[in-house]
């Protein structure tokens, strides 16, 4: 009973299908306030359906279940209205921007003015500042770029989706700041196919075809995911 | 000073301009409200004439070899009045070595029934640079025809740099032709913005002409139409037989919503095999995943598009 009083996010019951294919079968989970849930599973496993489904994306409405966050229903709200109440998401593959600055914005995200120390802290000089967000930055500049627009927000729960992804030289040191700096403000699910990222988490599931395979402590979740998942059984068996 | 140059002056403070400019004496520049010249600076090393006639103004503009106008020249074209007419001639010589930046801000706050044309033909000498920054303001009224039509020819070794945007108010109807021509190893880079609305009607055509070896030249343009707007853009880059290692790039973007409706016409002419030009052009809405990126952060939908549609037309 203690744990659901501290939950920030609930998931019930979720089920979605896209095209008349399950993407995702009966999800019920909760995550915390203040700390890191780690999903991890293989590529197409649903877990960027699933960011997608919590962030509230028009084409990725759940068929049935519920999503409560801080004890309200949000099933049926916009990306807009979820974010206002403090979710945010982290795109594993942030789109640009023409004719607008990084300033501009960081200045979209951050309520205290000065986004400099945002950029800093993902390894960003403040000459950056200047520069558009468009493909003039290279993939991992723009991903830094959204990493740090997501820190100027101070979300009271961010889905990062596949932090790690497309950005240069990265160690997972860098990413381990970034979570827990986020998880001062809020809560954190942590999309990964990484186990070293998944690690990161305090608490883990594996999801795979739609379903959470488990449950756990993120060591538990990653050797498993280790002993059971790599190759993938269902992928040998369909193709041999 | 009569009540149509007061407004102007105070249409062209809403533009972000400053009556201090027109006052300056280091700065050269020219305020025409109708057919009639209100004021009128030259600076050293620039030529700066301009007569009233019963059909238009004459302008005769002349940037004498070597010089390079230090500040920017700052023209002021508008009708306060919901009608009129407006018809500019501009003859403009911008002589070797010259360089010469020009600021034109052109204001029809009360547009109901005005045509604004204007005719320019540009020579550009050798080794000299012109640039050209035509920003409108209309009004809600779309009671408007504009027509700017240009024929700008380039020596060697130069440079031009045109900009052409209406974003503040409707647009009317914008029937916009440029013509440019570029010597060996000169550059030309034409840019328009322009935001349509309501029944606005947008045509623009732009030719670069690369004549001479080494020439570059780059056709832009970013519109974006909504309401009933419709907007037609056909841009041109062609390479002559001496344009042997020209390069060129028409780039245009056109974004639609609602019921608007958009085409876009790249068109481009290799004469000389060492030459190359490349195109690219889209028209589309607003990109979904830039909404949702912006929405994440807590911007409606509304502004979201908002924040996407300023950034194309920066």
């Amino acid at each position: 009973m203690a744990m659901k009083d501290r939950s920030i996010l609930e998931v019930r019951n979720l089920n979605m299908s896209r095209g008349g294919r399950s993407i995702l079968r009966d999800l019920s989970f909760s995550v915390e306030e203040n700390r890191v849930y780690g999903v991890l599973g293989p590529n197409g496993a649903g877990k960027s359906s699933l960011a997608y489904a919590l962030m509230g994306l028009e084409e990725y409405k759940p068929d049935s279940g519920e999503i409560i966050y801080q004890g309200k229903e949000i099933t049926e709200l916009s990306i807009s209205e979820r974010a206002r109440m403090g979710i945010t998401m982290l795109w594993q593959e942030p789109v640009r921007f023409e004719g607008l600055s990084v300033r501009d914005y960081l200045g979209l995200c951050s309520r205290d003015g000065d986004v400099r120390e945002y950029l800093l802290k993902v390894g960003l000089d403040e000459r950056y500042l200047e520069r558009n967000v468009d493909d003039t930055l290279s993939g991992g500049e723009r991903k830094r770029v959204e990493l740090a627009s997501i820190l100027a927000l101070k979300p009271k729960l961010a889905i990062l989706d596949e932090p790690d992804s497309g950005i240069d030289i990265i160690s997972l040191d860098y990413i381990a700041e970034i979570v827990y700096e986020l998880k001062k403000h809020g809560s954190v699910i942590l999309i990964t196919h990484n186990e070293d990222v998944a690690m990161l988490s305090d608490r883990c599931l594996l999801l795979c075809d739609g379903f959470i395979v488990k449950e756990g402590e993120p060591g538990e979740i990653v050797s498993y995911f280790k002993r059971k998942c790599v190759p993938c059984p269902t992928k040998r068996e369909r193709y041999g | 000073m009569d009540d149509a140059y007061g407004l102007l002056l105070k249409t062209y403070r809403r533009m972000g301009g400053s009556e201090s400019i027109l006052r300056d004496e280091r700065v050269a520049h020219l305020v025409i409200h109708g057919n009639e010249v209100y004021s009128s600076r030259a600076v050293e090393g620039l030529v700066l004439d301009s007569r009233s006639r019963a059909d238009g103004v004459d302008v005769e503009l002349r940037v004498k070899g070597g010089y390079r106008i230090e500040y920017p020249v700052h023209m002021c074209f508008g009708i306060i009045p919901e009608e009129g007419e407006q018809r500019i001639r501009l003859n403009a010589k911008i002589e070797d070595g010259a360089g010469i930046k020009i600021l034109s801000h052109c204001m029809f706050p009360n547009a109901e029934r005005i045509i604004h044309e204007m005719d320019a033909i540009v020579e550009i000498g050798d080794r000299a640079d012109f640039e050209y920054l035509e920003r409108h303001y209309h009004g809600e009224g779309g009671g408007i025809v504009v027509a700017p039509r240009a024929k700008i020819s380039l020596g060697d070794h130069s440079r031009l740099y045109t900009e052409f945007s209406i974003l503040d108010g409707r647009v009317g109807k914008l029937r916009m032709d440029y013509d440019m021509e570029a010597g060996e190893g000169s550059a030309i880079e034409a840019l328009a913005k322009v935001l349509g609305y309501g029944d606005d009607e947008i045509t623009i055509r732009e030719r670069g002409y690369l004549r001479g070896r080494n020439s570059r030249g780059l056709i832009k343009s970013r519109i974006v139409v909504k309401g009933m707007a419709m907007s037609e853009v056909i841009s041109e880059l062609i390479a002559d037989k001496g344009a042997e290692g020209a390069r060129g790039h028409v780039d245009c973007v056109e974004l639609v919503m609602e019921n608007a409706r958009a085409r876009a016409i790249p068109l481009v002419d290799v004469w000389n095999e060492r030459a190359k030009i490349t195109h690219e052009a889209s028209i589309g809405t607003v990109d979904k995943k830039q909404l949702n990126t912006l929405m994440s952060k807590g911007l409606s939908k509304e502004e979201a598009i908002d924040v996407i549609v300023k950034g194309y037309l920066r």
